[in-house]
């Protein structure tokens, strides 16, 4: 059985339908990449994925268990974190208050405060300061260690590029081993294809709402990508 | 010697508006809800201490605690169970059921104790005084007030800054979708923060009808005096809130002093060149 | 591209029409075959349309809610008073001195309450409420704290016979209710009313596409605060007395305008009619209980505000009829019939 499993997932904002039937699944302990252009939906999955967005509940089911309908505040606790898109961290919160609030769910596991700080040093010095105070990158390391504090068994990444500069990028990817060292299964959305492929075990393409492409990042071709990707 | 009696008095009373405010502004802050209906309360919390008083034979300040748990749940109560179902993008339901829930606590004490002026006697206390030297003499009521205001802003600060719940309720205040992807309950979370401002109004009602005589159509004043010191203190600070509630008492001090009828209308008259020189207020915390 | 044409008129609109210039027919003749009772009441409702129909346009279309509209209740009729009494003007000339008074008064009130937003802007209409009102209880001329009275001589010379001067008041009032809602209706039609309706739906949009919120926020207000002004002139040339209590009374002039527009529906130009009717019937039904029913209207409120946001209105909405036409209707020319 799969960690976890998308099935025909619908999701609407209003009337405007934004996926359509998406089905995907997820073993434990392995790393999917979701691509995709702008507006794809990728975002919208998560969305799905962590109640922000109700979705049917039996489309989302996780080990085992049907959690499409639930609020988020259950589905953390069930242990799926995300570090939302644009990383979204508390402004009137320090650093180490953004951290804690990770911890809010009370979920135990391998995962602490001094463990953060050992896996990103620069932290530890600024852990008073008002977290967005400090520059992109450092703000994408709280935003990863806020989801770590969850203790999950599934961690959801989206975008976490996203206006960060390649070595920044370089250097947050390579936490990525830790956490897959715990046994953690990762899902990493990105539209940048080629840092999503080095890391990934598998690889899905979304375009408008739908799922293009799916397989192995050595079993698919540039050309195949980029189709699934852009579309004709 | 005449203007320090007026000042320091003015800024006692201060203390007074500083509580009818703190939990008009911690509402505020975690929910973006004005409880239009935060004055009728606090002269429902007055009359609820008047039952409690009359019913068990206890003194006021006895009858407090009692009176600040009821309003706690009244308050967890009334956001789960009515104010929730307001929240959203829209600023009309929520200003308009709490207008509506004014009208209703209003005419329903007038229905219950009549529109008769009421008091809660509290003996001695009434009229003790304190002799601070120099010829200032001041009240022990008016000082145990701005002692209790000062706690309870300082007991809420401690409570923002230094516990995970208030914690929570900051991180809420900011976002309140991710507060709930990282596990917050936003609907509890209201609730409380409601409850603990429903208790705070408590405090502020029993004191008030220790103070002075209550009657059901005294809520809007109330409101308009918190409202104040918020705006003038500045929004999402506490301390500042308490500032506030200091300078409106002052103003309305000095006010009586220049003209007997001009006590509220220098208030206001405070209020209103605050707003127009210093929007923010004095002293503006609120990253919107 | 398909060729297209904005239109306004709906079928239904059409009838509803109709509806409208019957209405008016009646309305216009109404003192002619109803007695005194009825011509005061008729009065009565067609300035709280009226009221309901500026405080509307403020809250349902420009998104300012406010709770201090009686600071111009009360200014219009304190105008009136002051125009009469002590600068002896004659009572139909005071009267429209009201409207731009309130409206000069208006502007600077405005650029000082729209520092505030939301909740506490309504708040702080309530604070210029109450100055207005401690200001009035200053003015000696004016009896202060206990009022005036309007001298018998003012009244007369509106007119000399008790029916000709309900039948002035009574075409004064229906022009004001007229006014009241034919003023929204132009002005949505208007220009500015689109920009008006794009930032009641969203601020954000409406401001990225160059809509100048404040000066549109800024001309409701005044045209509200002008509209409530003549209101109070009327009311209180009609009531001959008027005292600060009663002229700036939130329950008389704000929480029952604020329930008709809640229960008959906020944001469209029926709805305040509705919820006239219906606030006159329950008045009529109710008003002897006192504060039951003031605890009736406030608990109606709540309701319709949690279970139907946009009022009795609102639910006949959904099914896209509409009395008056100010929705515009983009209509592509290959839907024509012929």
């Amino acid at each position: 059985m799969s960690q976890l499993e998308i099935r025909d997932l619908v999701a609407f904002y209003g009337d405007f339908q934004a996926l359509f039937g998406i089905s995907l699944h997820l073993d434990a302990g392995e790393c999917i990449a979701i691509v995709g252009a702008n507006g794809a939906g990728k975002s919208t999955l998560l969305r799905g994925i962590t109640g922000l967005l109700p979705v049917a509940a039996e489309s989302v089911r996780f080990e085992g268990a049907a959690i499409g309908s639930l609020p988020p505040h259950r589905i953390i606790a069930r242990g799926i974190a995300m570090t939302p898109e644009g990383r979204r961290l508390f402004p009137s919160l320090s650093v180490e208050e953004n951290l804690l609030m990770g911890a809010q769910c009370g979920r135990k596991g391998p995962w602490d405060l001094a463990r953060i700080y050992g896996l990103f040093p620069g932290l530890a010095e600024r852990k008073k300061s008002p977290a967005t105070a400090l520059s992109g990158g450092q703000q994408q390391m709280v935003a990863i260690g806020r989801a770590l504090l969850a203790n999950p068994t599934l961690l959801l990444c989206d975008e976490i590029s996203l206006g960060l500069a390649p070595i920044v990028i370089r250097d947050l990817y390579a936490v990525f081993a830790s956490i897959r060292g715990e046994g953690t299964s990762l899902v990493i959305v990105e539209q940048d294809v080629s840092r999503a492929l080095s890391l990934a075990d598998r690889v899905y393409c979304l375009q408008e709402g739908r799922v293009t492409l799916e397989g192995r990042p050595g079993d698919l071709s540039r050309e195949q990508i980029r189709l699934a990707y852009f579309g004709t | 010697m005449e203007w320090i009696d007026t000042i320091v008095q003015g800024a006692l009373l201060g203390g007074l508006y500083a509580l009818f405010a703190a939990g008009l502004s911690l509402m505020f802050g975690v929910m973006r809800i004005v409880n239009i209906a935060h004055g009728d309360l606090i002269v429902f919390s007055s009359y609820l201490a008047l039952v409690v008083v009359q019913s068990l034979g206890i003194g006021p300040f006895a009858a407090l605690p009692l009176v600040a748990i009821g309003m706690f749940i009244l308050g967890y109560v009334l956001q789960r169970g009515l104010l929730n179902f307001t929240l959203g993008s829209d600023v009309l339901p929520p200003l308009l059921v709490t207008f509506g829930l004014s009208i209703i606590i209003e005419n329903g004490l007038q229905q219950v104790f009549s529109a008769d002026p009421q008091r809660l006697p509290a003996g001695t206390i009434d009229t003790a005084s304190l002799n601070l030297g120099g010829g200032l003499v001041v009240g022990w009521l008016a000082v145990i007030v701005f002692v209790t205001a000062v706690a309870v802003i300082a007991a809420l600060e401690l409570l923002l800054y230094r516990t995970a719940i208030g914690r929570a309720f900051r991180a809420t205040s900011d976002d309140a979708d991710t507060a709930r992807l990282y596990g917050v309950d936003t609907r509890h979370i209201f609730a409380v923060a409601t409850a603990i401002s429903l208790a705070v109004v408590s405090v502020a009602g029993v004191l008030l009808a220790i103070r002075t005589t209550f009657d059901p159509s005294m809520g809007p004043a109330r409101l308009i005096y918190a409202f104040e010191a918020v705006i003038i203190g500045g929004l999402g600070s506490l301390w500042g809130t308490l500032i506030g509630g200091v300078v409106l008492g002052i103003a309305q001090s000095v006010g009586i002093v220049l003209n007997p009828a001009w006590d509220l209308l220098a208030g206001h008259v405070v209020f209103l060149l605050v707003l127009v020189f210093r929007p923010r207020g004095l002293f503006p915390k609120l990253v919107d | 591209m398909a060729g297209f044409r904005i239109e306004r008129s709906t079928p239904t609109s059409r009838i509803g029409f109709g509806v409208i210039v019957l209405a008016i027919l009646v309305a216009a003749t109404l003192p002619f075959w109803a007695g005194g009772a009825t011509v005061r009441l008729a009065i009565e409702i067609f300035y709280y349309l009226a009221l309901a129909e500026s405080w509307n346009l403020l809250a349902g279309y420009a998104g300012l809610v406010s709770i201090g509209q009686q600071a111009y209740v009360g200014l219009g009729g304190y105008v009136l008073a002051y125009a009469t009494i002590i600068l002896g003007l004659p009572p139909l000339a005071a009267l429209f001195l009201a409207a731009p008074v309130a409206a000069l008064i208006a502007v600077p009130t405005a650029l000082i309450l729209f520092r505030l937003r939301g909740a506490y802007f309504a708040i702080g209409t309530w604070v210029i409420a109450e100055v207005f009102r401690l200001v009035a209880l200053q003015i000696f001329s004016l009896g202060g704290g206990t009022g005036v009275s309007l001298p018998a001589a003012v009244v007369l010379a509106v007119a000399p016979s008790r029916f000709a001067r309900d039948l002035v008041f009574y075409y004064l009032a229906l022009g004001v209710g007229l006014a009241g809602i034919f003023m929204v209706f132009f002005w949505l039609r208007s220009r500015q009313g689109l920009a008006l309706t794009a930032i009641r739906d969203s601020e954000t949009a409406a401001a990225s596409v160059g809509v100048d919120n404040r000066k549109a926020k800024l001309a409701v207000y005044v045209i509200a605060a002008a509209l409530t002004g003549l209101v109070g002139a009327l009311a209180y040339l009609m009531k001959v007395r008027i005292s600060p209590g009663a002229a700036f009374s939130v329950v008389d002039w704000t929480a029952d305008v604020i329930f008709i527009v809640v229960i008959g529906g906020i944001g469209s130009i029926e709805g305040p009619i509705i919820g006239t009717a219906v606030f006159f019937v329950l008045r009529g039904l109710f008003a002897d209980y006192g504060t039951s029913y003031m605890i009736l209207l406030g608990a109606t409120a709540v309701v319709v505000m949690l279970v139907a946001p946009r009022g009795i209105w609102g639910a006949i909405e959904r099914f896209d009829i509409q009395l008056f036409p100010v929705q515009r209707r983009l209509r592509m020319l290959s839907d024509e019939s012929d």
